[in-house]
């Protein structure tokens, strides 16, 4: 069973999607009928307040969350129809980077980088290529011998990226990939993802509470509140034109943050 | 030569004799051996339980409620017993398995029995300390259960784990001294029959140098072990 779906819509279909947890016997409704459309090739931001449903959201689609209903289709493939077998092989389609970054300290930057070639099953030569030439595109080819924890927080995403890029995904999934970088590096990384989106076409679905980051790097973009989306378009239109309480919410408060920044000599 | 009739720096001296260390040394070795042994078969089977009731939690990698909870309640029945019990409640086991109640092989089952569980419960702790962000990342590779165990949480873990394995192994020397009293033989046995039945002190000072000196060594190799992991991933 491959779950083929015929003619998508976009190249990364949400539908309808729902998730709620029960913690201490509580239900908690987090995504309450999301949907979404992220066109092939597309940088595509999801902005949303802390708690909003974010990562929820970004784990439903490599299901490390399963939903409770709704449709999540990657590539024409059915994510919530698949076997355990199946979905692996369809997650070494999908990367994912964190804002932890997760990269195992136990292993260089050559063992992070190639730990998903060696689950694909791959030769050790062309283990040893994929981790020189993800490495290359991060720009990260004189750091392999060394550890993560040695690494500056922009190379450790750096190594996340060329991680979740080493078996060269159709997806990119992003969750707060630049939350816990300065401004400097937060530009850089961003600039990075554009960078592997223009170069391998990867559609990549950007989540942060970052406006900056939106802003920069995506051409679409939705907003996530109280688990639906409330507002979606072309990034420039939403900027200029926020709909929902959180979209101006988001606009009142990064105009302030701006005029801060400015009042105090910039950043 | 007993503390009760000879001034503290005879009885001292006394300990180094080469006549007190001819009684010692045989019996150091046997606690060497027992230890070793027990150590070894602790590693293996603590170790494989730790891992197994770990990753059978509900929130682990391979969720098995039922044996979880099974054995966890095993592992709390074996550690609920005091190691002086556990040895009793074992010489009938050995004699079944070696066809004698005594000996050093027979005090191992104890140690074993009392010692396993013990690992495995701090196999777990260890292991536990894997932030869950590492486990999901080898997940969106599409890493299955296997390797995420073998290559991602034991290798994480690895300076925990030697380290608990250490305090086993102290665990397992003071639980060997303690079975001497039941035909194990070995420093422990040394110390009750000399130095407390017939008041040779300076024998069960002796035992005391040889119990201290295994325990730093044990204690120095499992602290430089897991720091020198631990330097070379720069984790500190
Ligand atoms: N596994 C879980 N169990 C219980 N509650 C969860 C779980 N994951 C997320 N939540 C809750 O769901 C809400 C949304 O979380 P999350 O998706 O992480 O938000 P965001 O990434 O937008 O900050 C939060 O209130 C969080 O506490
Ligand atoms: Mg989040």
């Amino acid at each position: 069973m491959s779950g083929q779906i015929p003619a998508p819509k976009g190249y990364l279909e949400i539908e309808n999607l729902k998730k709620s947890f029960t913690v201490r016997g509580e239900r908690l409704e987090v995504l309450r009928g999301v949907s979404l459309s992220v066109e092939e090739g597309d940088i595509f931001g999801v902005i949303g307040l802390s708690g909003a449903g974010k990562s929820t959201l970004a784990r439903c689609v490599n299901r490390l969350e399963t939903p409770d209903s709704g449709s999540v289709v990657v590539g024409g493939v059915d994510m919530l129809r698949l076997s355990a077998r199946e979905l692996n092989r369809e997650r070494q389609r999908i990367g994912m980077i964190f804002q932890q970054f997760n990269l195992f300290e136990s292993k260089t930057v050559y063992q992070n980088i190639a730990y998903p070639l060696r689950v694909r099953g791959l030769r050790k030569d062309e283990i040893d290529r994929g981790v020189r030439e993800a490495a290359e595109v991060v720009g990260l080819s004189d750091k392999l011998p060394a550890y993560p924890a040695g690494l500056s927080g922009g190379e450790k995403q750096r190594v996340g990226i060329a991680r979740a890029l080493a078996n060269r995904p159709d997806v990119l999934l992003s969750d707060e990939a630049t939350s816990s970088l300065d401004p400097r590096t937060t530009l850089s990384i961003l600039e990075l993802l554009k960078d592997v989106n223009r170069a391998f076409g990867v559609t990549i679905l950007l989540i942060t509470h970052e406006m900056d980051a939106v802003k920069y790097a995506c051409r679409n973009m939705a907003v996530l509140e109280n688990g639906v989306i409330s507002e979606r378009g072309v990034t420039r239109d939403v900027f200029s034109n926020p709909n929902s309480s959180t979209g101006k919410m988001f606009m009142r408060v990064y105009a302030e943050m701006r005029e801060e920044y400015t009042e105090g000599g910039g950043i | 030569m007993s503390l009760l009739n000879t001034p503290f720096w005879e009885v001292l001296k006394a300990s180094f004799a080469p006549e007190v260390w001819a009684e010692i040394l045989p019996a150091a070795f046997d606690t060497l051996y027992m230890t070793l042994v027990a150590s070894a078969i602790t590693l293996v089977f603590g170790f494989a339980l730790g891992v197994a009731i770990t990753v059978t939690r509900r929130d682990g990698l391979l969720p098995a409620a039922t044996f979880n909870a099974a054995a966890g309640w095993l592992i709390n029945c074996f550690r609920s017993l005091p190691q002086m019990i556990m040895i009793i409640l074992m010489i009938p086991v050995a004699r079944l398995v070696f066809g004698r109640s005594y000996g050093m092989n027979s005090c191992i089952i104890a140690l074993a029995a009392s010692c396993v569980p013990m690992y495995a419960r701090i196999v777990e702790s260890s292991l536990l300390e894997i932030s869950k962000g590492k486990i999901e990342a080898a997940k969106s590779m599409g890493s299955g259960n296997l390797r995420i165990i073998f290559r991602v949480l034991l290798p994480e873990t690895l300076p925990s784990l030697i380290r608990g394995f250490t305090v086993a192994v102290v665990a397992i020397i003071s639980m060997s001294a303690l079975a001497g009293n039941f035909g194990a033989g070995g420093i422990g046995d040394i110390a009750v029959r000399f130095g407390f039945q017939r008041f040779r002190h300076e024998v069960l000072f002796a035992c005391v140098y040889v119990l201290v000196v295994i325990v730093q060594a044990v204690q120095f190799a499992g602290d430089t072990a897991s720091k020198l992991i631990l330097k070379k991933r720069r984790l500190i």
